[in-house]
């Protein structure tokens, strides 16, 4: 069954037609939809695309990566850094699948992605040709939406639908499979027209008030209301409206991991972090605030520990753009349906001007005890050996606040998000939901061609380093500016960490060799230095900073330094342990 | 809460994979479809799902709450088995030389509304349509006859309260959380609307 595009054709960008191929008329739906910067490894059947490409090299940058994983993740980056949607490219067979884990990430984190993988003629589809895998099928349950096009007149309407859906209502990636006979088929082609809206899929609704007026009642009564904020307030656009909405009523606010950079850090009413490795605060308090009020976040359990204890004598307002959220986790006594953007100023308006002078005393007494108990050793350490806290201290004094960070996954992610200051939103570029090791340097890539005036700071491991190092090659060739703190306390830190605490310390293959970074960086033309005395310390990291091009910092920690606070898995929120 | 069984209705775009799309939900969650039928719809170009599972409210909410999510549904909608009128079709192959006689034929078929689809020499094809109970009576009768072959249809449904489904569009929406009550503006200009 072949529908092609019904639009009216006065909308289309370009009425000049013209007999062109599929991979053409791939590339400048492209450029019409913006599109600058596209990740990609090239590959049998996608030769045609490429070929194309060939021609369009001065309107399409491409970055070749070393491995299609890192080129999803740097897509992930650059959609993060930039609120625009990534772009990769892959061949099919083991090129598509090399994509999966960035799919599974960008799917559980909400990002806005494009793939492009190439696919064996439609004639050879099923007979186990060479390279052909069913990427439509292994990868349904981690796009948002997928498709394959077998004909290059469903191309137009195929690339505009993915766009439309990848950025739209609660973002994700798209992927669209291409066929090479389509690729290389040539059709009339008579402009590109953008897709507006789909009859079956509804991307936000229209406000309703009624359950925005309940909420402003809500609030306007509450004696000790929270507010809890996620990445919704990001990708809604919405920072401004919600720091509108937090300084009228002067209530405090807590993010989850991927809120993080929506308000500034230091402002008043950010009480810190949510969850397993959060604030003391935040997650005490959460058991005793009357009200909550949630906003485009979805009750992770890192988030919520042990749901039959988590703050079952408040009242919960869930704002959120999915539907399928509201009430999944955490019942919600009142649900606002609808894009925050626009919710929060009809809320705004409703609720009275206020402050909670006492309520708000209490996180701040929390975080004096956590800075007696925790944060001021982290940060001001007396062993010998440094902590990872005392490294961003550092770094944060350097750069102000002005930095992305990009974090991979582990304790030093959790510690770089716990310290890290940030004054700008989207600065915040780590992978939540997935949890994903290896994600960081190809993201920190992607987050610099996002972000090309800022500076992209990525904090690695020595385990997940090792995961995607081949993107130093990516660095390399392209010229990439990013910095790569390695924090390398020479063991899978995280899991040590648990073993240590729930497993009798039995450190079972935590224990990780790695290479001379140095070196190894050196091999790539990446300049780079490794530290192990705190007095070098603030030193390097400014070296880092001023070096003109990538720098590669490796900074020797403490090997059995943990991360504290904790909720321990299966535990209360209020049962957070200080040590 | 008690699992009960709750017939889902699925309104979608007719694209290749969607089955798939809609299966793994259940899949991913461990959930046993007992039976799952695909039709057209009272809308031209609009497919219909009918899926049957035991299960209990809540569940089957997020479950509907996710199958909406995707991109090429409409609505699902779920319901208990008071809220439908239901049917399954069943088809039984049985030796002609054991049932020949021409009295206990025509017995069998009217005490289970049962209609004879083909007679042969060799064998007779019968045909009931009915519940689960029914079609299930007719196999324990028709056993001791050596029956060759058994067939059972998905379970098709009607939901009673229903007005068609731009009324059930409405019914729907009051339940989501905060939305509008408004009709799906797009949905008879399939003419200018974004398809492929
Ligand atoms: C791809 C992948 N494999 C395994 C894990 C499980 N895991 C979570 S944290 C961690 C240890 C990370 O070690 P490292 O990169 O050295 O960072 P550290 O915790 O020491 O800061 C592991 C193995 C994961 N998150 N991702």
């Amino acid at each position: 069954m072949l529908n092609t595009l019904k639009l009216p054709q006065k909308d289309a960008l370009r009425t000049k037609t013209e007999n062109i191929s599929g991979s053409e008329i791939l590339l400048k739906a492209f450029i019409a939809e913006g599109v600058d910067t596209i990740f990609g490894y090239p590959g049998g059947a996608i030769m045609p695309i490429y070929d194309a490409l060939y021609d369009y090299q001065q309107q399409l940058n491409h970055i070749l990566v070393r491995h299609e994983q890192g080129g999803i993740h740097a897509a992930q980056g650059y959609a993060r850094a930039s609120g625009r949607t990534g772009v990769v490219f892959a061949t099919s067979g083991p090129g598509a699948t090399n994509l999966i884990t960035g799919l599974a990430d960008a799917l559980i984190d909400s990002t806005p992605l494009v793939c492009i993988t190439g696919q064996v003629f439609a004639h050879l589809l099923g007979t186990d040709a060479f390279q052909e895998t069913d990427v439509i099928n292994i990868t349904t349950p981690v796009t948002k939406w997928n498709f394959q096009v077998t004909d290059a007149r469903e191309l137009p309407s195929a690339i505009a639908k993915a766009f439309h859906i990848a950025g739209s209502g609660r973002p994700g990636p798209v992927l669209i499979d291409i066929t090479k006979n389509a690729q290389l088929q040539k059709i009339d082609f008579e402009g590109y027209t953008p897709c507006k809206f789909l009859r079956s899929y509804r991307p936000k609704p229209i406000v309703r008030r009624e359950p925005i007026e309940q909420a402003a009642a809500l609030i306007n009564k509450a004696k000790r209301p929270f507010v809890l904020w996620g990445q919704g307030v990001i990708l809604g656009k919405a920072e401004q409206e919600f720091r509108a909405f937090i300084e009228k009523t002067g209530i405090p606010a807590a993010w989850t991991i991927l809120g993080l950079s929506a308000l500034s850090t230091d402002h008043p009413l950010n009480v810190g972090m949510l969850g397993m490795h959060g604030n003391y605060g935040p997650n005490l308090l959460t058991n005793e605030c009357d009200v909550m009020i949630a906003i485009g976040m979805r009750f992770d359990d890192r988030v919520t520990g042990r749901l039959d204890k988590y703050a079952k004598q408040a009242t919960i307002i869930h704002l959120d753009i999915d539907p399928s959220e509201i009430d999944k986790n955490v019942k919600a006594d009142v649900g606002i349906w609808g894009d925050c953007k626009e919710t929060l100023p009809i809320l705004t308006e409703l609720v009275e001007k206020g402050s909670h002078k006492e309520w708000l005393q209490r996180f701040y007494d929390c975080t004096k005890e956590e800075e007696k108990q925790v944060i001021h050793d982290e940060l001001h350490p007396t062993t010998s050996e440094m902590t990872m806290g005392e490294v961003i201290n550092v770094m944060n004094e350097l750069t102000g606040g002005d930095a992305i960070v990009v974090t991979d996954v582990g304790q030093h992610q959790m510690v770089a998000c716990r310290y890290a200051k940030f004054n700008q939103t989207k600065s915040n570029v780590t992978s939540g939901g997935l949890g994903t090791m290896g994600f960081a340097l190809p993201a920190a890539i992607g987050a610099k061609f996002g972000a090309p005036d800022r500076t992209v700071i990525a904090i690695i491991g020595d385990g997940g380093f090792q995961m995607t190092i081949q993107e130093l090659g990516t660095i390399m060739q392209s010229n990439v500016d990013v910095k790569i703190i390695i924090l390398n306390n020479r063991f899978l830190g995280m899991v040590r960490q648990w073993q240590q605490l729930f497993h009798d310390k039995r450190y079972s293959f935590v224990n990780i060799t790695s290479p001379d970074f140095v070196m190894v960086a050196k091999g790539y033309g990446i300049a780079g230095k490794s530290i192990s005395d705190r007095n070098d310390l603030r030193e390097s990291l400014q070296t880092m900073l001023n070096h003109p091009g990538a720098f590669l910092l490796e900074i020797m920690v403490g090997k059995e330094n943990n991360v504290f606070p904790m909720v321990p898995q299966g535990c209360s929120v209020s049962e957070i342990r200080l040590k | 809460m008690a699992k009960e069984q709750y017939t889902i209705t699925i309104y979608t775009e007719n694209n290749v994979g969607l089955l798939n799309r809609i299966a793994i939900i259940f899949s991913r969650r461990k959930i046993n479809i007992d039976s799952l039928n695909s039709s057209p719809s009272e809308i031209d170009g609009i497919y219909r799902f009918t899926i049957v599972i035991d299960e209990t409210e809540e569940v089957v909410r997020k479950l509907a709450r996710q199958i909406e999510k995707q991109v090429e549904v409409l609505k699902a909608y779920y319901n208990t088995n008071d809220e439908i009128v239901w049917q399954e079709m069943a088809l039984y192959k049985v030796p002609a030389d054991q049932i020949t006689e021409k009295a206990k034929v025509e017995r069998l078929l009217r005490e289970y509304g049962a209609r004879a689809v083909v007679i042969r020499r060799d064998y007779i094809i019968f045909e009931t349509t009915g519940h689960r109970e029914e079609t299930d009576k007719l196999v324990k009768v028709l056993e001791p006859y050596g029956m060759i072959e058994f067939v059972r249809t998905a379970r098709v449904a009607i939901i009673k309260a229903s007005h068609g489904f731009h009324e059930k569009l409405k019914d729907f929406e009051e339940m989501q959380p905060g939305s509008k009550l408004v009709e799906n503006e797009f949905l008879n200009k399939q003419d200018e609307v974004f398809t492929m």
